[in-house]
């Protein structure tokens, strides 16, 4: 009965998501305020539905209903109560119905926070999200129904996959989604401009906050993933350029760029036709991100289990929908007039390099992923393109941008003078390079990256301490408080973020460099050295949990003669799919992490035990922390809630006049 | 300007050293101690390098990972194979070029460097100079443009840029009138 | 200056053509650059009498299958009422490739297991399973660890290789045989090569 439903729940969801679509377009088109009204509510009650819809399929993963199919191949009576709600989204159908929820909770946002902004744009958003609501609920409903029974109803569940029985499965779909859908919102902000022919200043305004925003939620939703790999995996890697792992850094990397370009367009009126094509291409990249888990194109740890049905409906979503948006670039774009001018050595210059760069990195990461489809589709042969390529082009494409990101800050908008601007910079320049050589020395690892990494590093670091410190005596005399105050939320959040980029390399360059890993077979009371660490073995115990089985090791490290932690790695056997697991333990440090794994039984009381040093691995996340909450600073400045109010004003008057 | 970079460099030299004396240096297992559990490798640098390779090469059965990575079957035949091969003292490439024969460059995560990938190897480079190439284009465009309509001299400009930069002589030059 | 604002969209459409064409390969095969090559030389013990080996060039003069399979593959079910047909109509020999019997059976730890032992156990189990659902072959020989398997490129259970008159690699099936592409591919090959020799 509830499964059925909320089957009926998507469809009215659809029903309305249509209504979405076609009724406030027309509205705006033909300027009757009566249909443009008709936005809001449609978009909230779609919502609602998506919910009522969510909130049941959740009722049959939570009551073991194992008559509902997605239930019985995804969950298990014995499975804990966290990993039942959970798993609703670990497989295909659950996870597009969290896509659509997504979807039209930022819809539902949009409806909320645009008060202050002409209805006739409201009412081309909210159409535009509209037709890509639909798309998915349809694609839902025709080929990818959650609600599909089984019967009869099968007696037991086949479980959640053991992989995903874990926390990092709480936050890591929801944040990611949250990202990468939120890209829709900037994506419909530009195809409004381009339908109404008007993109001034205000509109980029607008969009700031919207992107900024799904950015600091995608930020977090990649970092989060990537640490859950880390430690689920079990042997301490964090990122393997996988195909679906690219399919959500493309549209960071054009976010990021979209979000520098939308405040060139706000601040100057430059870049607008670059600003829409961004905008267009990141959630462009998030649909085809959404087309690579599903459709069996390319083979990937994250892929779910594929059908060439479901494949080609949601190729036709994404033609549809981006071949339109481009057409409509094409057609509209040459239209948007150039905005301001600025000469060859200007801050425009240096961001409209980032947007250049950080598109190139997009696209190589595109090329790279596609490319085995690209030779295997013209029968040139089948190879594979893995993490050695990706690393191979990435990090010399980030290079430029990682050091025009710190000289950008230093430049003036419009015109500035290039000998005076690199004068400023060149003692920083000049001593990151000696830091990166020095450090590699003094840690005896003197490789390119790890110089390159180290440099670069110290770069952002010492840029970053000399532009605040400009920032501070720029008003030179006043009170500490009154300089303090005189800097703004956003530049605090563009520092910050930039700051995170370099403590992120940091963290990348040493992880990589000084990793250290030692494999034994350790008997209780043996001992083994890694690292200036001391790991004695304990034995192994039963440790069984509500759906496994599983050894449990106890492990003391100590350094010297002080005892650090006590590890205690598990090796899991999960009942209902056979399926081992291992779990590892790990000492987590602000400098290092000591990370243990516990591999098999090689002969009575003798195991297999895997040890790693991993110095400075805190910091890769850290790095990201830093660069969201650098866009929290930036989302909170005042600016924003200053002018919305004032906008607010004359939306209002101009409604009642 | 100067004197405050170096002065800044040997600050930072100086911290770096401190912060490197503070990373410990990847340890050895010392031989012949009854409490020290064996390694599982009996040769670590063997081990090393059949773990460098193996990053490399691609389990054929797994849903994109590599032979390091992964625990299954062919995984571990071709692990052990690899192992083999040098430890018998045949080179990387030798290895490599051995699995190739075999299974085809699919097996490989680093893609050979071939006619048909010319375009993957050499794309990023093209799109950058593309992208440059197009930068610099606009730019110039730009700066025609901008030099085009009335805008300072280049005396007018410099200074305004004293004027800001707050070095205003004290006996200002006349202006020449703008066009 | 209207046409470069049209380059996203022909860049698009040329990825979509790409996309689509790409529903209808499978990523995962993996084809064989062995063919038209000399099939790797080896002896193994025979499962009729491990005491005595098989080498490849004794098929040497004949146009034969070598059929990779194992008592614990699943997919090897499938395809195994039609071998077994295929030998009762004498279309073709087929030489069995007995592959990691005992240790690429999940349920058994061959770790630690002498190789006597271990052989022992494949012939046991091997003979055992023919003996259950019918012996197609012409003979089975016994690749315990899983080299010749290896030197093959054979990377799943079952794969069946046609091998011609001079003892090359001629075609390549991965996965069980199917009445279809026995028909369509498989004996027009076998006839094609017997003309040609």
């Amino acid at each position: 009965m509830i499964p059925e439903l909320g089957h009926f729940a998507l469809v009215l969801a659809l029903v309305l998501a249509l209504v979405q679509a076609v009724v406030p377009m027309i509205g705006a088109n033909r300027n009757r305020f009566a249909l443009m009204a008709v936005g809001r509510p449609a978009a909230q009650g779609q919502f609602f539905f998506i919910l009522v819809s969510y909130v049941c399929l959740t009722w049959a993963f939570i009551q073991s209903d194992f008559s509902v199919q997605l239930a019985a191949s995804n969950s298990h009576s014995a499975t804990p109560l966290m990993y039942k709600i959970t798993g609703v989204w670990g497989n295909h159908e659950g996870s597009l119905l969290l896509w659509a929820m997504s979807l039209s909770l930022w819809t539902v946002a949009v409806t909320v926070f645009s008060r202050h902004l002409p209805e006739a744009f409201v009412a081309r958003v909210l159409g535009v999200l509209g037709w890509v609501s639909a798309g998915f609920l349809s694609f839902l409903l025709v080929t990818s129904n959650p609600f599909d029974r089984l019967l009869p109803g099968a007696g037991e569940g086949r479980d959640l996959n053991p992989l995903l029985q874990d926390p990092g499965m709480i936050i890591h779909p929801p944040l990611l989604y949250m990202g990468y859908v939120g890209f829709s919102v900037a994506f419909a902000f530009a195809i409004a401009a381009l339908l109404s022919g008007r993109m001034d200043a205000a509109w980029a305004r607008w969009s700031r906050p919207w992107t900024t925003v799904a950015w600091v939620f995608l930020t977090v939703g990649i970092a989060v993933g990537s640490g859950w790999a880390y430690y689920e995996l079990g042997w301490g890697g964090w990122w393997f350029w996988d195909p679906v792992e690219n399919a959500s850094f493309m549209p960071w990397l054009l976010g990021t760029a979209l979000m520098h370009s939308l405040a060139v367009t706000e601040k100057r009126g430059a870049f607008r036709s670059w600003t829409v094509l961004l905008a267009i291409s990141a959630f462009s990249m998030s649909l085809l991100g959404t087309f690579i888990v599903r459709s069996g194109v390319i083979t990937s740890v994250h892929a779910f289990a594929t059908d060439p049905k479901r494949g080609l409906f949601i190729l036709a979503l994404l033609v549809i929908v981006i071949g339109v948006s481009l057409l409509l670039y094409a057609w509209r774009a040459p239209r948007l007039g150039g905005g301001g001018s600025f000469s060859f050595v200007s801050r425009e210059t240096a961001l409209l390099g980032n947007n250049v760069l950080l598109s190139v990195a997009s696209a190589s990461v595109l090329l790279g992923t596609m490319y085995p489809l690209f030779l295997d589709a013209l029968g040139m042969g089948k190879i594979s393109v893995g993490p050695p390529y990706f690393e191979a082009v990435f990090i010399p494409l980030m290079t430029p941008v990682v050091v025009l990101m710190m000289f950008g800050p230093f430049l003036r908008w419009k015109d500035d003078d290039l000998l005076a601007a690199v004068r400023k910079v060149v003692p920083a320049f000049i001593a990151s390079v000696a830091i990166g050589v020095g450090t590699a020395f003094a840690l005896d690892h003197v490789t390119w990256r790890t110089v390159l990494g180290l440099a670069l590093a110290a770069w952002v670091v010492l840029a970053s301490i000399q532009l605040l410190a400009g920032r501070f005596t720029e008003r030179a005399g006043a009170a500490m408080g009154a300089r303090l105050r005189s800097i703004t939320a956003a530049w605090w959040g563009m520092w910050l973020a930039h700051l995170g980029v370099g403590v992120f390399i940091i963290g990348v360059t040493l992880v990589g460099s000084l990793n250290a890993n030692l494999d034994v077979k350790m008997q209780d009371g043996q001992r083994a050295e890694l690292a200036g660490y001391t790991f004695t073995f304990r034995g192994v115990q039963d440790a069984n949990g509500p759906n496994y089985d599983a050894a449990r090791a106890t492990i003391d490290v100590s350094r010297g003669e002080r005892t650090i932690a006590t590890l205690k790695p598990e090796k899991r056997l999960y009942l209902a799919q056979g399926m081992p697991m291992t779990e590892a333990a790990i000492d987590i440090g602000p400098f290092r992490d000591v990370y243990v794994s516990l591999g098999e039984q090689v002969s009575d009381g003798t195991w297999i035990v895997s040890i790693y040093y991993k110095p400075f691995i805190s910091w890769v996340w850290l790095g990201c922390l830093l660069m969201a909450l650098g866009g929290v600073f930036a989302v909170a400045d005042r600016r924003y809630r200053r002018l919305a109010a004032r906008e607010a004003a004359v939306a209002t008057n101009q409604r009642l006049a | 300007m100067l004197a405050d970079g170096f002065v800044k460099t040997l600050r930072a030299l100086a911290l770096a050293a401190l912060f490197a004396a503070s990373l410990p240096v990847t340890a050895q297992q010392p031989a012949a101690d009854p409490g020290l559990a064996p390694a599982v490798a009996a040769d670590p640098q063997l081990e090393a390098d059949v773990q460098e390779l193996s990053h490399k090469l691609r389990c054929l059965v797994c849903q994109n990972q590599s032979i390091a990575e992964s625990n299954a079957p062919l995984a571990v035949d071709l692990r052990n194979q690899v192992r083999e091969q040098l430890a018998s003292g045949r080179s990387k490439g030798d290895v490599v070029d051995y699995l190739v024969a075999r299974y085809g460059d699919f097996v490989l995560y680093e893609p050979p460097v071939k006619g048909t990938t010319l375009l993957l190897w050499g794309g990023p480079a093209l799109l950058l100079m593309g992208g440059a190439g197009w930068l610099a284009y606009r730019l110039q465009r730009r700066s025609r443009e901008l030099a085009a309509t009335a805008g300072l001299s280049t005396a007018e400009r410099q200074r305004a840029r004293e004027l800001l930069a707050g070095n205003a002589s004290s006996s200002p030059e006349s202006p020449e009138s703008r066009s | 200056m209207k046409a470069k604002f049209l380059v996203p969209l022909i860049l698009f459409f040329a990825l979509a053509g790409f996309l689509a064409f790409g529903l209808t390969l499978n990523p995962r095969e993996v084809p064989s650059p062995l063919i038209d090559k000399p099939a790797p030389a080896f002896r193994l013990a025979r499962l009729d009498d491990p005491a005595s080996t098989f080498a490849l060039e004794e098929m040497r003069g004949q146009v034969w299958l070598l059929n990779v399979w194992a008592s614990w593959c699943v997919a090897c079910r499938q395809e195994h009422p039609l071998l077994v047909r295929m030998a009762g109509q004498k279309l073709v020999p087929v030489v069995g490739l007995n592959y990691k019997e005992v240790r690429g059976d999940g349920a058994i730890n061959a770790r630690g297991m002498a190789l006597e032992a271990e052989t022992a156990m494949a012939v046991e189990r091997a003979r055992r399973w023919l003996a259950d659902h019918g012996n197609p072959y012409v003979l089975s020989v016994l690749d315990i660890d899983g080299r010749v398997g290896i030197d093959f490129g054979v990377y799943g259970v079952p794969e069946t290789f046609l091998i011609d008159a001079e003892g090359r690699i001629r075609y390549k099936h991965i996965g069980p045989i199917t009445p279809d592409s026995l028909q369509q591919v498989i004996l027009p090959k076998i006839e094609e090569l017997r003309r040609a020799g």
